[in-house]
């Protein structure tokens, strides 16, 4: 058995978000050390808590590997002079490895000689390696860092102690005025100070001082406690895995409890209560078994069974003093209108470059209508819209709403029902802030998902056109965020929306107004398209499409967000089908070609068959003509495999026919017919961009 | 708890402790303002080299939280008992821990933790790392690290510990009310703030005269820029306080449109930027006497 190796940092309470990662960091930066110290080690164990970060080695090698080398030195006419001495250059070569010019051997390589020696470095014991891993914890990096005292240096919390044993010895390292030993501190009311006899000791007598160092230890303690008291009464508690994670790290000695409020408050919706519960208290919340929240709540505390019933009527109070207050505003809120909301939103600046809230609302209501017809919602669906587009920001001026902002959108709906709305105008009004994180839920109904791409998308052209675009890391107004949600909604729907139609078609349509708004639309547009594709980039290289592929994609004509999904798709899934290559060499070299001539983009295009010299132009001709009248109808697949379908063709064009001759009108004839076929090939995508093998 | 404290006890209890632990016990500062923070004896005295240990009370004047006295925890004018010590000491968690058990708080019979929150006050360019207390799920103090004072970064770092006098009252006293607090000698806080709540409710949302107030804060400005430039620090720091109280009454009018807000912010800011820089150069003119005094100590 080697020997097992302990090293623990004390610390003031740590963020609870920032426990477990350092943990894993401390370890990783523990472990790279020795790794790169060559010093040998068995298991790796971490530990944390709101207070402690440690790791534990098993199995450590009583000292590093001993090193030895062959290293080149001069060669041997360097090395040696003219009488056979010994020159300077070797004196100071062996010197420098820390030999003599009697350890020299020569050897060959490439033809000449050389000067070698075999340098062997003995092993340095284990604790002599370890007492260098104070900058392995002094380069710690957080996402906030912190000085205290009189100190420069920086941490996330300050430093209190130090543990470090090999075993029964105390490896000597020091952090600031702090030197490590063998002392450990338990739990801040429960415990003190432990004296470790050895490094194995740590969890169990740690146990005993009412501190659980291994987090996932700790984790199912609290899982545990609280299916007990959910079992016990018969109610349903979800364990929200975030909510769990950041309890877990706000103790070292969880002891869960459960708590009541008056039923009375129930009348408010779920997610108040829930709100108040879960992000202002950290509370679990239950339910029964027929899913209806229950005036009950479960908390951990950091402690044990002691006074318990002081801890839970301290937090019953906080919860209805918590619950009382929202109670007045869902009240007070519900002797308003909606219309009067909306006459406030006028005072409220969205963006103080850009205007008010309700000016917001206005080029909204423009741009989803516009939406709706795009994307064929029918005329009821289309008034709904009208209705919940005119009104969908009111509940930013409930007071509930400015006393929790995370229940934007979800008062929205409660409180637009209350007041008589359709539901299809309420769910809008919720779902138009969807989806709320990268991989959220997406607007369930036809109306919320138009209301949430126009009002995402007014966002962005808006803060594109005073200026103010996302660059590098600098993005303050959530722009990328919005323009992927966009891209994830379009995607899911189905919609054939091309980007830069409707672009122009909403910058027509707010230029018309520009008296209203002020603003000029028509700038940065071309910012605009690329800041979509970039989105688009990001969305398919989350889904590990192959690059060349998107670049291929996004490099194509098209801008129809959804024959860009299904071009990246069919290419992905071709290309490694055997005839991926040769159908690819084929189109790109038709592309090539036609790029030659003036008449790539051109709308309109006809071949006459009358300037044909061989049947292979006929044949090709004909084909694409094929090709070219169902393109529209047809899928980009099929289209893909039309085009798949041409390479004979285009192989044996090719074979019989010379592009650039003499004769213009031959020539021209047949740069139109390959720019055709390019421009068939560019509405999937620019294949140059690929790269086959 | 042995006996329950009124709040005159509590403060009683709090300045005998902190008196114990090296601590000046200051007096509020007279003039009007949002947080025990912006008193000179935590913001000026958080800057610069020099040691500084001082606890007070700050009664503290929010006038948009003001809710005419009706609401039972909110409130226009509220205390805090502000420690602030700096260096900060190594053992200032328990030097903290310890007041709690002065007021009768046992940590065993309780859930006291220390939950992550950084404070920052953009308008005086200050921003610190610390906690939130929370006593069985009630946030009892706001416990920081002055990293930034001023705009500028300090060295040493003070300690700031702010006890939020009504919240931690009600908790002793079992209270849902403020106003139903016993101050002392069987007096009630309802008897004596209920009515400065309403008052100062209604003044500060709707009587106050808006047209005064803009010049008010302007005038208040180009006086605490004078006083910069005279280098009187402490007459410029009074304006610049009167500025910040002066913009929250505006404030609480909305009497201030989002885009002045932030120039409003800016121009306050400005100011204690300004006046932080002035105060070292007046105390290393000075000497740092406070470095002297303590190296003194450490010689006895």
């Amino acid at each position: 058995m080697g020997q097992t190796f302990l090293l623990e940092i004390g610390l003031e309470e740590i963020p609870a978000q920032i426990v477990t990662p350092s943990r894993d960091q401390l370890a990783r930066r523990v472990t790279d050390f020795l790794k790169a110290k060559h010093l040998a080690y068995g298991d790796v164990h971490s530990f944390a808590t709101p207070r402690r970060l440690a790791v534990m080695l098993t199995n450590v090698a009583e000292k590093q590997a001993d090193d030895k080398q062959e290293v080149r030195g001069p060669a041997k006419q360097t090395a040696l002079d003219q009488a056979g001495q010994w020159t300077k250059a070797a004196q100071g070569f062996v010197r420098g490895q820390g030999l003599t010019t009697a350890d020299i051997t020569f050897k060959k390589q490439k033809g000449k000689e050389y000067v070698f020696v075999n340098k062997f470095t003995p092993g340095k014991s284990a604790k002599e390696v370890l007492s260098g891993l104070t900058t392995a914890i002094t380069k710690m990096t957080f996402p906030t860092r912190m000085r205290w005292g009189n100190y420069d240096f920086e941490y996330i919390r300050p430093l209190h102690w130090l543990v470090a044993l090999l075993d029964q010895t105390v490896v000597p390292l020091k952090i600031l005025n702090i030197t490590s030993g063998r002392t450990t501190y338990g739990h801040r009311f429960l415990g003190g100070p432990v004296t470790l006899a050895q490094a194995s000791d740590y969890q169990t007598a740690l146990k005993k001082q009412y501190v659980i160092a291994d987090s996932s230890q700790r984790k199912a303690m609290i899982k545990e406690q609280i299916h007990t008291l959910a079992a016990q009464n018969d109610w349903v508690v979800e364990l929200d895995p975030t909510l769990l994670e950041e309890v877990n790290n706000l103790v070292e000695y969880p002891t869960a409890f459960a708590g009541h409020f008056d039923s009375k408050y129930l009348n408010m919706p779920d997610e108040v209560l829930i709100t108040s519960m879960k992000v202002h208290q950290r509370f679990f919340y239950a339910r029964n078994q027929a899913g209806k929240l229950l005036p009950v709540f479960i908390s951990v505390r950091n402690g044990n069974q002691q006074h318990l019933a002081n801890v839970v009527k301290g937090n019953e109070k906080v919860l209805t003093a918590r619950l009382e207050d929202a109670q007045f505003f869902y009240n007070e809120d519900q002797t308003h209108t909606i219309a009067e909301y909306v006459e406030r939103l006028k005072k409220v600046t969205f963006h103080e470059k850009i205007g008010t809230m309700y000016e917001k609302m206005q080029r909204v209501q423009l741009i989803s209508q516009a939406l709706g017809k795009y994307v064929e919602l029918n005329q009821a669906q289309l008034a709904d819209l009208k209705r919940a587009s005119a009104i969908y920001k009111f509940d930013l001026m409930t007071g509930m709403v400015d006393e929790f902002p995370e229940l934007q959108g979800i008062m929205g709906e409660k409180y637009a029902l209350l007041q008589g709305e359709k539901p299809t105008v309420a769910t809008a009004i919720r779902e138009h802030y969807l989806p709320k994180v990268a991989e959220g839920a997406l607007p369930q109904t036809d109306v919320g998902a138009v209301l949430a791409v126009a009002d995402k998308l007014d966002s962005i052209i808006s803060f594109f056109a005073v200026g103010l675009i996302p660059n590098g890391t600098n993005d303050p107004y959530a722009l990328r965020r919005q323009a992927a949600g966009i891209i994830r909604i379009v995607k899911a729907e189905g919609w054939h929306l091309d980007v830069a139609a409707f672009r122009q078609q909403i910058t027509d349509l707010l230029t018309t107004h520009q008296a209203t708004f002020g603003l000029d639309f028509s700038t940065n547009v071309s910012d605009f398209l690329d800041f979509i594709n970039d989105r688009m980039r990001q969305w398919f290289g989350q889904r590990q499409i192959r690059y060349d592929i998107i670049d291929a994609v996004l490099a194509g004509h098209g801008h129809d967000l959804k024959q860009m999904f299904a071009a990246a798709k069919v290419l992905q899934q071709n290309k490694d089908k055997p005839a991926f290559k040769a159908t690819i060499e084929a189109l790109t070299r038709v592309l090539r070609l036609s790029q030659k001539a003036k008449f790539n983009g051109q709308a309109s295009l006809t071949v006459d068959p009358a300037l044909f010299e061989n049947q292979a132009e006929k044949d090709l001709y004909q084909a694409v003509e094929k090709v070219r009248h169902q393109a529209a109808q047809r899928t980009i697949e099929e289209n893909y495999h039309a085009l798949e379908q041409l390479r004979p063709l285009i192989a044996a064009y090719f074979d019989a026919t010379m592009v650039m001759v003499d004769d213009q009108a031959v020539r021209d004839n047949r740069l139109k017919q390959l720019a055709i076929l390019a421009q068939l090939i560019f509405s999937i995508a620019d294949l140059n961009r690929l790269i086959v093998k | 708890m042995q006996q329950t404290l009124d709040i005159q006890n509590m403060i009683l209890t709090l300045q005998r402790y902190w008196g114990k632990q090296g601590c000046m016990l200051m007096q509020a500062y007279d003039t009007e303002k949002g947080a025990g923070t912006m008193s000179p004896y935590t913001f000026l005295r958080a800057i610069g080299p020099e040691p500084w240990n001082a606890a007070y009370v700050e009664p503290s004047r929010r006038p948009a939280d003001g809710r005419y006295g009706n609401n039972p925890n909110r409130l226009y004018q509220h205390h805090q008992f502000q420690v602030v010590m700096k260096p900060s000491p190594a053992n200032i968690q328990a030097l903290y821990l310890g007041s709690l058990r002065e007021l009768g708080i046992k940590p065993l019979e309780h859930d006291i933790r220390f939950v992550e929150d950084n404070w920052k006050n953009p308008s005086m360019g200050c921003a610190g790392v610390g906690w939130e207390v929370w006593l069985d799920g009630m946030e009892i103090t706001q416990f920081t690290y002055f990293q930034v004072v001023g705009g500028l970064n300090v060295k040493p770092v003070t300690a700031e510990i702010t006890y939020g006098i009504e919240r931690l009252a009600s908790y002793i006293q079992n209270v849902n009310s403020v106003f139903d607090l016993e101050w002392g000698d069987g007096v009630k806080y309802g008897d004596i703030f209920k009515e400065p709540e309403y008052e100062q409710s209604k003044y500060s949302f709707e009587t106050s005269n808006q047209d005064m107030l803009l010049q008010l804060f302007n005038l208040y400005e180009q006086e605490a820029k004078q006083q910069i430039k005279n280098g009187l620090v402490h007459p410029a720091y009074d304006y610049i306080l009167k500025c910040s109280h002066t913009f929250n009454l505006l404030d609480a009018r909305d009497a201030v449109s989002v885009t002045e807000r932030a120039g409003y912010l800016a121009r306050i800011r400005n100011m204690a930027r300004a006046v932080a820089r002035a105060f070292v150069a007046q105390r290393e003119k000075l000497g740092f006497p406070l470095l002297k005094d303590q190296a003194k100590k450490e010689e006895a």
